[in-house]
C-alpha cells in the first residue's frame, strides 16, 4: 500500500522572480515512484529537471504543493535520500576512499571504525574501483569520478537515489559502461531510483517507466510510458524488439511533438530570459 | 570526363605522424571513398578513431601523408569556400551578429553581388535554419543550439560544391541534437549539396544518411563497409522511425561500432 506511493509528488510548482519579471519553471508535477521502482524523466535542457531534483532532495521547495517519502513531508536535505549530480562533486583532497568513507562516517556515525571502513571498501568494490580507491579526483577520469560519486551516495545506505544527469558529461563509451553497472547496481540493491536525462535509449535501457517532460517555462509532466522490456536488456538486441521499437517511438514523438509545442506557444507569449538559456544549452526556438 | 558519382573522391588516403622515438604512428591508411553529387553520406566510427582527421584532409586543413582528394574532378590545393565546414563548436565571431557572421563569408565567395544581393542571400539561409527572429542577436545571446544553426546557415550560404560537417551537433544534448538534424535534412533537401558528415550518433546517421560508411578503429583505421539507407526523402522523424528497415539497420551499426569498441577504463 505505502509501496506504491513511496515517493509522492503532488501539484508541485516552482518558478523564480516576482512581478513581470516572474517566470514559472514548474508547473503542476505529480508524480507517484514505488519503492525499489526505477523511474526515469527525460526532458530538454533548461526545462527545469534540475529545479525538479533540487526539490526532491529538499534543496529548495516548491512554490507550491508537496512531496513525501514514505508518507513523510520533505522539509529539507535527508541522508535517506541520496544524489548524484553531473559534475560529480567530490572533495579534490579526498582520495576516492575517503570521499566515500566521509559519507559513510556521516551517515553511520555510529559504528565502529573498522565496520565503517569496510562498508567503503565494499561499496567502491560494487562500482569497479577497488584499484582506484587511494587515488585523488585529479588522477581520475570523468567516468571514474562519477562511479565515485555513485558509491558514496549508494554507501549512505539512502532509500531514494535521485539522479541529476549523472552520465551526461561523460563520452559515448563511457556512457554506455556506466548505463550497464547502474542496471546492474540497481538490479542487486532494488533501490527506488529516479534518473533524469536528455537521453531516450538511456531511459530505454535502464527504466521500468518513462516520464517525459516538455519544454519551459512552466514544464510538465507528459503521460507516464511504461517500459514492458525484460531484463537485463542489451542495446543491440532490443533493436528486434517490438516493444522497443513502440516505445522508444512514442516518448521520441512525445518530445518532438505535443512536449515542444507546448514550450513553443508559452515562449511566443513571454520570450525567455536568453542569457540563461545559453549558459544552460537549452535551445530556444526563434 | 568523370561522372558525378566521383563528385568528392577520397583515393588512397593515409595519415601517419612521426612518434618521438623514431616510430610512425599511423592513423588512417589506404582509406578510399567516393561520393556522388548531391548524395549526403555519414562517416560513423567511435572517438578517436581518424574519422576527423579524414575529414580534416578533405577540408584541406590538414595535408595527407599519402593519396588524395578530388572535389570535382580537381585536387584540393588546401581549404577553400568550394567546400562548407561545421565544426563541433561554431566558431562565430563574438562582436558580430549572427546576419554578420553569416554575411563574412558570402562576402568573400560572391564579391560582385549587390549589397541587396547578399542580404537576401543572408536572410534567406537565416530563415532556413529557423533564425529568422534572431539575425540581430550576437553569439552570446544564442543558446548552444542557435549557435549552430548560424554554424550551419554560415556554411550553406557559400553555395560550396561540398559540405562537410565534423559532429556539428556533439556538444548538444540528445534532444536538441534532434532538432537540429531536422533543420540540417530541411535546409539540405532544398539545395542538395554533396555531404560529407562525421559522426558517432547511430540514428543521426540514418535519419540525414543516403549512405553510411563505418570506419574501423585506429591505428590505422580504414573503412570497415558501407551501408545502404533507402528511406524515402523528404524525410521526417516520424516516418523514419516507422520504417521497416530502421531497427534492422540501426541494430546493425550499433553491433559494428560494439565490434570496434577498444576496451578502455571507464
Amino acid at each position: 500500500m505505502a509501496d506504491a506511493g513511496f515517493l509522492e509528488l503532488g501539484g508541485v510548482c516552482k518558478g523564480y522572480g516576482t512581478g513581470d519579471a516572474r517566470s514559472e519553471v514548474l508547473a503542476d508535477i505529480d508524480l507517484s515512484v514505488a519503492r525499489g521502482e526505477l523511474v526515469c524523466i527525460v526532458g530538454y535542457s533548461g526545462a527545469g529537471k534540475t529545479t525538479l531534483v533540487s526539490m526532491m532532495a529538499g534543496l529548495t521547495a516548491p512554490d507550491r504543493g508537496t512531496i513525501t517519502l514514505a508518507g513523510k513531508p520533505v522539509t529539507g536535505p535527508g541522508a535517506e535520500r541520496g544524489v548524484v549530480f553531473q559534475n560529480y562533486s567530490l572533495l579534490p583532497w579526498l582520495t576516492a576512499f575517503e570521499n566515500v568513507y566521509l559519507a559513510v562516517d556521516q551517515r553511520f556515525a555510529e559504528w565502529p571504525k573498522e565496520k565503517k571502513r569496510a562498508h567503503a571498501t565494499q561499496h567502491l568494490a560494487l562500482v569497479n574501483l577497488a584499484a582506484a580507491r587511494d587515488k585523488r579526483p585529479s588522477e581520475l577520469s570523468g567516468g571514474m569520478r562519477q562511479r565515485v560519486a555513485l558509491a558514496r551516495a549508494l554507501a549512505a545506505d539512502p532509500e531514494v537515489l535521485l539522479m541529476d544527469e549523472p552520465l551526461s558529461a561523460l563520452d559515448a563509451l563511457t556512457r554506455a559502461t556506466l548505463q550497464d553497472e547502474i542496471a546492474r547496481i540497481w538490479e542487486t540493491s532494488k533501490k527506488t531510483i529516479v534518473l533524469i536525462t536528455n537521453d531516450v535509449d538511456e531511459a530505454l535501457l535502464l527504466a521500468d517507466r518513462i516520464i517525459p517532460l516538455s519544454v519551459g517555462p512552466a514544464a510538465t509532466f507528459g503521460p507516464a510510458i511504461a517500459v514492458p522490456i525484460p531484463r537485463p536488456r542489451d542495446r543491440k538486441s532490443m533493436n528486434h524488439d517490438a516493444r522497443f521499437k513502440a516505445v522508444r517511438n512514442e516518448v521520441i514523438a512525445y518530445l518532438l511533438g505535443p512536449g515542444r509545442r507546448r514550450g513553443e506557444a508559452d515562449r511566443a507569449a513571454a520570450p525567455v530570459a536568453l542569457a540563461n538559456a545559453s549558459e544552460s544549452g537549452a535551445e530556444v526556438a526563434a | 570526363m568523370r561522372s558525378d558519382d566521383k563528385y568528392l573522391e577520397i583515393s588512397h588516403l593515409t595519415k601517419v605522424y612521426p612518434k618521438p622515438d623514431g616510430g610512425e604512428a599511423v592513423i588512417v591508411r589506404d582509406f578510399d571513398f567516393a561520393i556522388a553529387k548531391g548524395e549526403f553520406v555519414c562517416l560513423i566510427g567511435h572517438s578517436g578513431c581518424g574519422k576527423s582527421t579524414v575529414l580534416s584532409i578533405a577540408a584541406g586543413l590538414l595535408p595527407p601523408t599519402e593519396g588524395g582528394v578530388l572535389v570535382d574532378d580537381k585536387e584540393i590545393p588546401g581549404p577553400g569556400p568550394d567546400r562548407g565546414v561545421v565544426f563541433q563548436s561554431p566558431c562565430l565571431l563574438p562582436w558580430m551578429t549572427a546576419f554578420d557572421n553569416v554575411l563574412l563569408g558570402v562576402e568573400v565567395v560572391k564579391p560582385l553581388s549587390t549589397r541587396a544581393e547578399r542580404a537576401a542571400i543572408v536572410t534567406r539561409y537565416l530563415e532556413r535554419v529557423g533564425l529568422a527572429g534572431a539575425m540581430h542577436k550576437q553569439p552570446s545571446e544564442l543558446s548552444q543550439g542557435m549557435r549552430q544553426r548560424v554554424g550551419l546557415a554560415r556554411a550553406f550560404a557559400l553555395d560550396p560544391k561540398v559540405l562537410l560537417l565534423d559532429e556539428p551537433f556533439g556538444m548538444l544534448d540528445s534532444l536538441t541534437r534532434f532538432e537540429l538534424q531536422e533543420v540540417l535534412v530541411d535546409t539540405w533537401a532544398a539545395d542538395r549539396k554533396t555531404a560529407l558528415m562525421v559522426t558517432h550518433d547511430v540514428d543521426e546517421a540514418l535519419f540525414l544518411a543516403d549512405r553510411i560508411a563505418l570506419m574501423t578503429n585506429g591505428p590505422a583505421a580504414r573503412l570497415g563497409g558501407v551501408l545502404d539507407v533507402p528511406f524515402p526523402r523528404p524525410r521526417t522523424r516520424a516516418a523514419v522511425l516507422e520504417h521497416p528497415d530502421y531497427y534492422v539497420l540501426r541494430e546493425k551499426l550499433i553491433a559494428f561500432l560494439e565490434e570496434h569498441a577498444v576496451s578502455k577504463a571507464a
